[in-house]
């Protein structure tokens, strides 16, 4: 299954529709998000209808980047029906994600 | 790129370990600094280094990386910033580029992770490490640049090109990083800074935060006898474990080091072959 990109005008609409989602804020020119990629693939695949996953371009969605006060990159933002409860910042395995959201499952 | 043996380090502990996996014949990278950041440069004499009596710091290090590189060693300049591990490969991103590799070896020589107040706890809220990865975030916004390297002030050109107001610090000796929910400013020796984010560029990044779980003694890497560090395929030499900062100490356990990761990745290919 092909992972989840976020576009600005629908994020809110699909974030708020999931009881849970996470989101990885992400660019081409990052090393350590390229890194991450494959890991936030892998967890996408691995909870694939239990929970959103997805990525945000923050080059070709700044506005979401903002909203969302990323100010480093990799980011990656955990959510409950559309509201942030817990994020984490860098590169990290993948079970400190999974955690995460096997707290909520 | 796919290389056996990785290498974060090209000092003499990281030269030596990377010739000896080359004499295994495993494909081996090492990622450094450029070879005049490293402190053995600076050296006038070098009087103990066995056979080779009063010679140069940098003529010395010219000689192990030639010595490497004619064995097929190959190099990248840059800054290891992050390590994960996914199945029995360790992905490892340098700048805005990523290698792969079986083992590791750690030989990045002196770096104690002593950190400035407010920089942990603003990481990500205002404190990076990576100007290329962040500085896009930043745009039109006052930063402070912290440079410890002498790319540095190529990263800070770097920011000023992206259209960010750069106050550059030339090797601060101590900082407190300060704000309410995100950075707001920086006092570098005395002189205050407002600024929306702190751009740390050390020569390197201290192993605890390449590595989340690896153990440390009294502030060094903890290894055993064969240079192995407490994580899998992670192994260390030189500066980073501790005790002399001599060169032959480092050449040294660089071998080991080198030839430990080798037996590593043997016995991982020779496992997969069977199964």
């Amino acid at each position: 299954m092909a992972i989840k990109h976020f576009k600005t005008a629908e994020f809110d609409q699909e974030v708020e529709a999931a009881t849970l989602s996470m989101v990885d804020f992400w660019a081409d020119w990052c090393g350590p998000c390229k890194m991450l990629a494959p890991v936030v693939e892998a967890i996408a695949e691995q909870y694939a209808g239990k929970a959103l996953v997805g990525k945000v371009n923050v080059d070709e969605e700044p506005d979401l980047a903002r909203r969302f006060g990323v100010m480093s990159i990799p980011t990656v933002v955990f959510l409950k029906n559309g509201q942030e409860f817990d994020r984490k910042v860098g590169v990290m395995p993948e079970e400190a994600f999974t955690a995460v959201l096997d707290k909520e499952l | 790129m796919s290389y056996e043996v990785l290498v974060i380090g090209g000092g003499p502990a990281g030269l030596s370990a990377a010739l000896n996996v080359r004499a295994r014949g495993y494909g081996v990278l090492v990622v450094s600094n450029p070879p005049e950041e490293s402190p053995l440069w600076k050296a006038e004499r070098v009087e103990n280094y066995l056979g080779l009596p009063g010679v140069t710091g940098a003529e010395l290090l010219r000689t192990m990386h030639r010595h490497a590189k004619d064995a097929g060693v190959e190099f990248s300049a840059g800054k290891v910033l992050s390590t994960v591990r996914m199945g029995e490969t360790w992905y490892v991103s340098i700048g805005a580029d990523m290698e792969n590799a079986r083992a590791l070896i750690l030989a990045g020589g002196v770096a104690r992770g002593k950190k400035f107040p407010g920089e942990a706890e603003f990481l990500g809220k205002g404190v990076s490490y990576c100007a290329t990865c962040d500085g896009m975030l930043y745009r039109g916004k006052k930063v402070a640049v912290l440079g410890y390297t002498q790319t540095a002030r190529r990263e800070a050109e770097f920011l000023e090109g992206l259209g960010c107001a750069v106050t550059y610090f030339d090797r601060p000796k101590t900082c407190a990083i300060s704000g309410d929910k995100q950075v707001e400013r920086i006092v570098c020796d005395g002189k205050t800074a407002e600024v929306a984010g702190v751009f740390l560029l050390r020569p390197t990044m201290a192993p605890t935060d390449l590595f989340s779980d690896l153990a440390v003694e009294n502030g060094y890497v903890a290894v055993d006898r064969r240079m192995a560090t407490n994580l899998p395929g992670v192994f260390a030499a030189g500066d980073c474990t501790g005790g002399l900062l001599q060169v032959s100490k480092a050449s040294g356990e660089g071998l080991i080091a080198g030839q430990s990761a080798a037996a590593y990745v043997a016995a991982l290919l020779r496992k997969e072959k069977n199964n």
